[in-house]
């Protein structure tokens, strides 16, 4: 990781192509050195963060005065920074019997900073938790006084998790476990608190930066979707291909240890929504062996959604494995024990991920907790079934290549989809999928949960929702669709995005006839649609056109009254 | 380590802290004579002294110093 100098040094570089995003910064204790190394990660990650800072301990007049800086300002992210210190002043002054309503104090000035934010400006909110001081005052017992200063503390960091859980917006960026990692020593310097109002120390000030950066970076769409895994010496310890399946170290087996706790921390992963592969140089029945054979495997075939053994290159591998998945390499985490193979995919492969591992196994896992690779800002029902919903996928191409005529194909998959405006089952997923959808995105405008429960009520917005059902299984919701109102015969379509899981079944045209229906039924002449290129959304630049949309300046327009039905196979629920 | 030894490592500390290679330093030397010294950067600067020369400065001690010379006193004054 860079150093706080490192970072600094950043900011002298040339941002001028990377993602401009709008931040507010407020603490109550200084934050310039914390704002620097915030920026100087951005720039690490590819963001031109513009940041406003508040003055000095400004926090409450700045969002509570509607006509404040930080409302001028209209940031689309405001960080808020509380530090334990200036708790413990606050706590220090209260009467003695005050001292167990502190967390609830606090929690009050919470919700209203987060009501008054979300009444002004809708932003993402981060909130950075309660590191510990443990004021000694009650020693060990402080765990059994609800008054001391630690019980309210750990109170309010857990009051903290509930609220978030409750409010979309707001994030937590979990300092607490930062400090937690790297002890308090190297946390907090006193000589530089009492002369600075820092309670950073220079040292810690890349860790915070770096785990705010990760959120902001989920929050704009950036994260890992996929694991690709070697075998030998990465999920198991020895080669089974020459070891044999009695002797490759699993569970109480040499130091098989390491490897089982491994692969059950990978498998909370892929019931999280990670997709799992394999990549390994073996031959396939005998890299597969141990998944079916091995008693002490905690991952089975049915977790990995694509498996490939075979003797070429990795990056060829990989290359297919994409194809497969059709996800951007930059979402996916190439792990492997062997150092030549791991240069070889970092070299050919632009954008992947792939963590230079410890040596020792033993450490793995610490290693990969550190590197904190698996942010994000959402998680539904649909994250849990997303392997299944591949390994589909893969059987499906299959079928596809024994059928010779492609409607007779789709014929015989029997589609069905369900068609509705978004509600408050299916908000969750919209928002998520806007967040995840990069290629096939039309104009790439994401919506948190928020935003979509706010357009379920506004007039002059249309929203559908389209899931996706064949003989093979149930692909969830894969479309959404918003339509605007532009002008008294146009509606204009603000967002258009869909699954690239299925491609090429006639879903376009199935959407098309559906809003096309909705337009006329409203009494609008027009459908007016717009491409925004992307560095990942080349695949829909001639989407419309293929639609027959007629292009107009920047701007395809289609006449609904025209419009005849397009073919597809697929009918409504 | 002689005193001109210890002004010359914290000139490299000072180069690289302050990104500027023009900067020199001697016994005289105040915070107004180097541009981009200011207060935050001090304390970014007494850490960086602290790590490399491997001490701790006391709190009085960091809003203390009058120039350079009574910096290289402090620091010799501990590693003697």
């Amino acid at each position: 990781m860079l150093t706080f100098t490192q970072l600094k040094k950043n900011l002298k570089k040339d941002f001028s192509n990377y993602t401009k995003i709008k931040i507010a910064v407020m603490g109550d204790t200084a934050t310039q050195f914390l704002i620097q190394s915030i920026r100087g990660a951005g720039f690490e990650q590819g963001f031109n963060l513009q940041v406003w800072e508040a003055d000095f301990n400004q926090i409450e007049r700045q969002v509570f005065d509607p006509n404040s800086e930080l409302y001028e300002f209209n940031p689309e992210i405001v960080i808020v920074f509380y530090s334990t210190h200036k708790l413990l002043a606050k706590y220090n002054k209260l009467n003695p019997e005050q001292h167990s309503s502190l967390a609830d104090i606090q929690m009050i000035l919470i919700d209203n900073i987060n009501y008054a934010l979300n009444i002004q400006l809708r932003p993402k909110i981060i909130y950075y938790n309660y590191t510990e001081i443990n004021d000694s005052v009650f020693g060990n017992f402080a765990n059994k006084i609800e008054s001391s200063f630690l019980f309210q503390l750990r109170k309010l960091n857990y009051e903290l998790m509930l609220f978030a859980a409750k409010q979309p917006n707001f994030y937590l960026c979990d300092i607490s476990s930062l400090q937690n990692q790297f002890g308090k020593t190297n946390f907090f310097q006193a000589s530089v608190y009492i002369n600075t109002e820092i309670v950073l120390s220079i040292d810690i000030l890349p860790e915070v930066a770096a785990k705010t950066i990760d959120l902001i970076g989920a929050i704009n769409g950036k994260f890992k979707k996929c694991l690709i895994l070697d075998l030998d010496n990465t999920m198991w310890g020895g080669v089974i291909g020459d070891d044999g399946l009695e002797n490759i170290q699993l569970g109480s087996l040499g130091i098989g240890k390491a490897f089982t706790e491994f692969q059950y921390w990978i498998k909370k992963l892929k019931n999280r929504g990670i997709i799992l592969t394999v990549c390994s140089k073996n031959i396939e029945s005998v890299a597969k062996e141990p998944f079916e054979k091995h008693p002490d495997m905690v991952l089975h075939l049915e977790d990995i959604a694509v498996f490939i053994a075979n003797w070429e290159n990795k990056a060829d591998n990989i290359r297919q494995i994409q194809s497969i998945l059709n996800i951007g390499f930059d979402s996916m985490v190439f792990l492997d024990d062997n150092p030549f193979e791991r240069n070889i995919v970092r070299e050919n492969i632009p954008g992947i991920t792939v963590p230079e591992l410890p040596e020792d196994p033993a450490e793995y896992l610490e290693f990969l907790y550190h590197l904190n690779l698996f942010e994000t800002i959402s998680f539904s029902n649909e994250d849990v079934e997303r392997t299944k919903l591949y390994q589909v996928e893969a059987h499906r191409t299959v079928v596809q290549k024994s059928f010779t005529n492609e409607d007779d194909f789709l014929k015989s998959l029997d589609m069905v989809s369900l068609v509705e405006p978004f509600n408050k089952f299916n908000s969750p997923r919209v928002a998520q999928l806007s967040q995840r959808s990069n290629q096939f995105n039309l104009r790439t405008v994401r919506y948190t949960e928020a935003d979509i429960e706010t357009s379920i009520i506004e007039k002059d917005i249309f929203s559908f929702s389209f899931t996706l059902e064949d003989k093979f299984g149930d692909n969830g919701m894969i479309c959404v669709i918003i339509l605007k109102k532009n002008d008294l015969e146009t509606l204009f379509i603000d967002t258009w995005f869909m699954s690239c899981r299925v491609l090429k079944r006639g879903m376009e045209n199935f959407v098309l006839n559906t809003i096309v229906k909705h337009a006329k039924e409203k009494g609008y002449t027009y459908l007016k649609g717009e491409y925004i290129p992307t560095p990942k959304n080349e695949m829909v630049k001639n989407h419309y056109f293929h639609l027959g949309f007629q292009q107009s300046a920047d701007y395809w327009i289609l006449n609904v009254m025209d419009y005849k039905n397009k073919k597809c196979f697929i009918s409504t629920k | 380590m002689d005193r001109s030894e210890i002004i010359h490592q914290l000139t490299n500390i000072f180069i690289d802290i302050i990104d500027n290679g023009d900067i020199s330093l001697y016994n005289e030397t105040t915070a107004n004579d180097v541009d981009g010294w200011d207060s935050l950067t001090h304390i970014q600067l007494v850490v960086a002294i602290e790590k490399h020369f491997k001490l701790r400065f006391n709190s009085k001690e960091i809003q203390g110093w009058k120039n350079i010379g009574e910096l290289a006193d402090s620091i010799a004054g501990r590693i003697a």
